[in-house]
């Protein structure tokens, strides 16, 4: 009988290794195509529809790269507790901290102008992301507490406190019943570029990732970041504290996620309201992993992620298809990304034809 | 040495194994009798387990031929080869250590009944281990089993899956030199009962006493088969490097100065992964080798760990120049000059998928000169000094940016070597500096860790190999279960049982 069997690779070319991404996406797009025909859509135009509403109008381009903005910090949120090989699936529970936050701090801190309370709204995020992240993060160091379901777990708190606050003590009494804060104030909102939804929250997005990169390339910090990630045991024996390093990766994991939460509210919405973030942390989780966890791919993916959401609400608009099959067609792409992984470090080779049968 | 008659057990012909476009195997022909012992002789690396790995099922070959009973064979799986009469005896065992030996026996075995009948098991183990001297308690739970008698129960599975072909895994790196002689008695039953034995080693020679015949691997590729009669260790030597073996001349040290670093009572306790230490008391001085003598397991690696602040020793007083160091950390005793070279060079010494600058920063990227200030690494520096390095160690390697998974042993070594040495330090531990290098490689460390003593510091030298000890040690310490059982003053003046008795947990007192 012949077979197939995977061997190792030697190495691997950073072309070779675009390449296997590409082709994952490709075929992902293409499994997406066979659901979409089978809900009676013809996908070719699906995929035309979804590219015309996101890059087809200066409209279309400034939604997708509005919606690029919270996909580059929550990616980045979780690249950097995954360069660490802790597995932060919490960003979106971190953001939601952030921005509950940055609204708690409008409704009670006071501050002298748009300045004071940028800087109050930031280091509110900063703090409430952080803690957000630290808890599992001091958790996993001290005890060895599984983060994925510690970070997994504190989303639905973080979301329901939300609930507890849009629905009770801070609802807008002029909302007619609907989840949400009264608007903020003109000095608690951020800058937007002409007639477009497009704010200050993009030059956050550009800084952090800068400095992302700065941070793991050039810091002592980052090196240690990196050492744990690959190789624990060798950073104890360099002596590196990795219990206070994963503390202190999954502080700044969440801080990053919380400035998403502010940069959302602030920036885009100008209110805190319920089902602002339509799961941007977990899309950070895609983004960060199709980067191959490089902090200067990570806005470009974060871009094309963009273009699935903005092309997406499209697709509802214009073929009449649900947002879940959106959704669909992310999940598929992370789907065969992951897979595509195996091909990156394998090679597949027929294995050789047996001459005898052996003891068959 | 074909008696005609029957055909061999097993052979193979022209063998193929690649790995990475590097053959590990190149047309290698081999084959056993019943009834012999076949050794397989050739440095680490030379290919020795990869092709009896083929043998057992484990890989596949990329090309050539196996009979087994005169009857070509194809292996899928390990448990093909063993259906075809062939087992073997890997380095590390591979048994569950909750379970106990007659539920490892049938562990994994076809045709065993839902309910399991304990008592015909254990009877028929009994009896195979009275048949072939193989003395193990089959009720016992492996963890309570020594590494010796673990080693037993592995060899008693083969046979009791009713091999007849046995294939060992350098037996005797885990044994005693008496746990040895009781293995090679074993081993005789066994042939004599007409089963056929494959010997991995590298020791020449206990291969000498032991095998009928021995073929050579060098490369890959068999340099030649010889009988025992026709064998001596200068030719078997050549036959394995490939050149006549140059000896690099003893030295001893001229005098050693004051003690370097004091150990007074240190005990950790054992647990988890970890195994105990108890009341380890010992001086290193200036300008010596001490070697550490012992059966791998015996704590010899969480000693090394305690003396370079990784683990943290529940009591005890360490002494460092006059300075106590107990309770510091890992960082800190690199800072105060203790270098250490783990015997695990990719799990522990270096971070594989990193490149060799970063490999090199690992023990200084926080203090200058290669760091600036708090918080940045100064990467230029550290370039310079990594082909510095590289180039008086002679690190081959393709550039200072590949990662240091695509270098060889040798090179690994070499590289890890050169980032502890540099910096002078007071203190080297060096644990198995030369396992799995080549010959020019492992003569390479020994004069670098001499030059280092000459220099004043002192080495702690952690070995199995009994030999290399007695050749490069001034003194040897002997370590049995986290205790030291002696400190040999004299090596040279002392028998290899004496130590032997020690290594096997005698006082030194009572072993003379």
């Amino acid at each position: 009988m012949r077979g197939w069997r995977l061997e190792p690779r030697t190495s691997v070319t950073p072309a070779f290794s675009a390449a296997v991404s590409a082709a994952s996406i490709m075929l992902a797009l293409v499994l997406g195509g066979v659901i979409m025909a089978a809900m009676g859509v013809n996908p070719f135009r699906a995929y035309y529809e979804i590219l015309r509403g996101a890059l087809g109008s200066s409209y279309g381009f400034s939604e997708t790269l509005v919606k690029s903005i919270p996909l580059t910090m929550t990616g980045l949120a979780c690249l950097l507790a995954f360069r660490m090989t802790i597995w932060n699936i919490g960003a979106e529970g971190q953001l939601v901290m952030g921005a509950l936050a940055s609204a708690a701090f409008v409704r009670y801190g006071s501050a002298g102008g748009a300045a004071g309370m940028f800087f109050g709204m930031f280091a509110a995020s900063v703090l409430a992301g952080g803690l957000w992240g630290l808890i599992p993060g001091f958790l996993k160091g001290r005890w060895n507490v599984n983060e994925i379901i510690a970070t997994l777990m504190l989303n639905y708190i973080a979301l329901s406190l939300m609930d507890l606050l849009l629905y009770g003590a801070w609802k807008d009494p002029a909302s007619m019943g609907f989840p949400m804060t009264p608007p903020f104030p003109p000095e608690a909102r951020f800058l937007t570029f002409g007639r477009t939804r497009l704010h200050g929250g993009l030059a956050m997005a550009l800084a952090m990732t800068a400095a992302a990169w700065f941070v793991i390339r050039k810091t002592r910090w980052g090196f240690e970041i990196r050492v744990i990630g690959e190789n624990k045991r060798a950073a104890g024996y360099a002596g590196m504290n990795v219990m206070r390093n994963t503390a202190l990766v999954m502080f700044v994991s969440g801080a990053i996620a919380g400035l998403c939460g502010m940069s959302e509210v602030a920036g885009l919405h100008g209110r805190l309201s319920r089902g602002f973030s339509v799961g941007y942390g977990f899309t950070g989780v895609i983004v960060a992993w199709l980067s191959g966890l490089n902090p200067l791919a990570l806005p470009f993916v974060a871009f094309l992620m963009g273009i699935l959401l903005v092309g997406g609400d499209t697709l509802q608009v214009v073929m009449t298809l649900p947002l879940s099959s959106v959704q669909v067609l992310q999940g598929l792409i992370l789907f065969c990304v992951l897979g595509g992984e195996v091909f990156r470090r394998r090679r597949l080779r027929p294995s050789r034809a047996a001459p005898g049968t052996g003891e068959h | 040495m074909r008696t005609g008659h029957s055909p061999p057990l097993v052979s193979m012909s022209g063998v193929d194994k690649i790995f990475f476009g590097m053959y590990a195997n190149k047309g290698v022909d081999f084959d056993l009798e019943s009834g012999e012992v076949h050794a397989l002789l050739g440095e680490n690396g030379a290919g020795k387990t990869t092709l009896m790995n083929i043998l057992a099922g484990i890989y596949s070959p990329d090309a050539g031929t196996i009979y087994a009973g005169g009857r070509e064979v194809s292996f899928r799986s390990p448990r093909d080869a063993i259906s075809a009469g062939i087992g073997m005896v890997h380095q590390h065992f591979m048994l569950a250590p909750v379970l106990t030996v007659w539920e490892n026996m049938i562990l994994g075995q076809d045709g065993v009944p839902f309910v399991l009948d304990r008592r015909r098991t254990v009877s028929q183990i009994k009896e195979l281990s009275e048949r072939y001297a193989l003395s193990v308690d089959p009720e016992a739970r492996v963890t309570s089993l020594s590494i010796g008698e673990q080693q037993r129960v592995e060899i008693l599975k083969m046979l009791y899956r009713g091999t007849k072909v046995l294939i060992l895994d350098e037996p005797t790196s885990v044994l005693t030199p008496q746990e040895a002689r009781d293995f090679f008695a074993a081993v005789r039953m066994m042939t004599a009962a007409g089963h056929g034995i494959v010997l991995i080693s590298h020791k020449i020679d206990e291969i000498l006493s032991a095998a009928g015949r021995m073929t050579v691997l060098r490369r890959g590729e068999r340099v030649g088969t010889i009988a025992a009669r026709d064998a001596d260790k200068e030719t078997l030597a050549e036959m394995m490097v490939g050149r006549a073996l140059r000896h690099f001349p003893k030295r001893r040290a001229e005098a050693p100065g004051p003690p370097v670093l004091s150990c007074r009572g240190i005990n950790l306790k054992g647990g988890g992964d970890s195994k105990p230490l108890s009341d380890v008391t010992f001086e290193l001085r200036e300008k010596e080798i001490l070697g550490v003598a012992g059966v791998a397991g015996n704590s010899q690696g969480e000693l090394c760990e305690v003396l370079a602040g990784i683990r943290r020793a529940d009591s005890g007083e360490m002494i460092l120049r006059e300075r106590s160091v107990a309770g510091l950390g890992a960082r800190e005793f690199i800072e105060l000059g203790i270098s250490y070279i783990p015997i695990d060079r990719k799990g522990v010494g270096l971070v594989p998928n990193m490149n060799l600058c970063e490999n090199v920063a690992l023990k200084r990227y926080w203090r200058k000169p290669a760091a600036y200030g708090k918080v940045l690494i100064d990467w230029e520096y550290i370039a310079a000094l990594t082909g510095e390095l590289v180039g008086s160690y002679g690190v081959q390697t393709l550039s200072l940016e590949s990662p240091v998974r695509l270098l060889s042993g040798g090179n690994l070594q070499k590289l890890m070597l050169a980032r502890e040495l540099s910096g002078s330090p007071s203190v080297i531990l060096a644990m198995h500096p030369v396992w799995g290098l080549d010959v020019g490689a492992a003569e390479f460390v020994h004069e670098r860790l001499t030059e280092e003593r000459d220099r004043g510091a002192g080495v702690l030298l952690v070995s199995e190999d009994l030999d290399e000890l007695l050749d490069m040690s001034d003194r040897i310490m002997v370590m049995s279960r986290g205790r030291i059982m002696g400190v040999i003053e004299r090596p040279d003046a002392v028998s290899k049982e004496w130590i032997g008795l020690m290594m096997a947990g005698v006082p030194a007192e009572k072993a003379v």
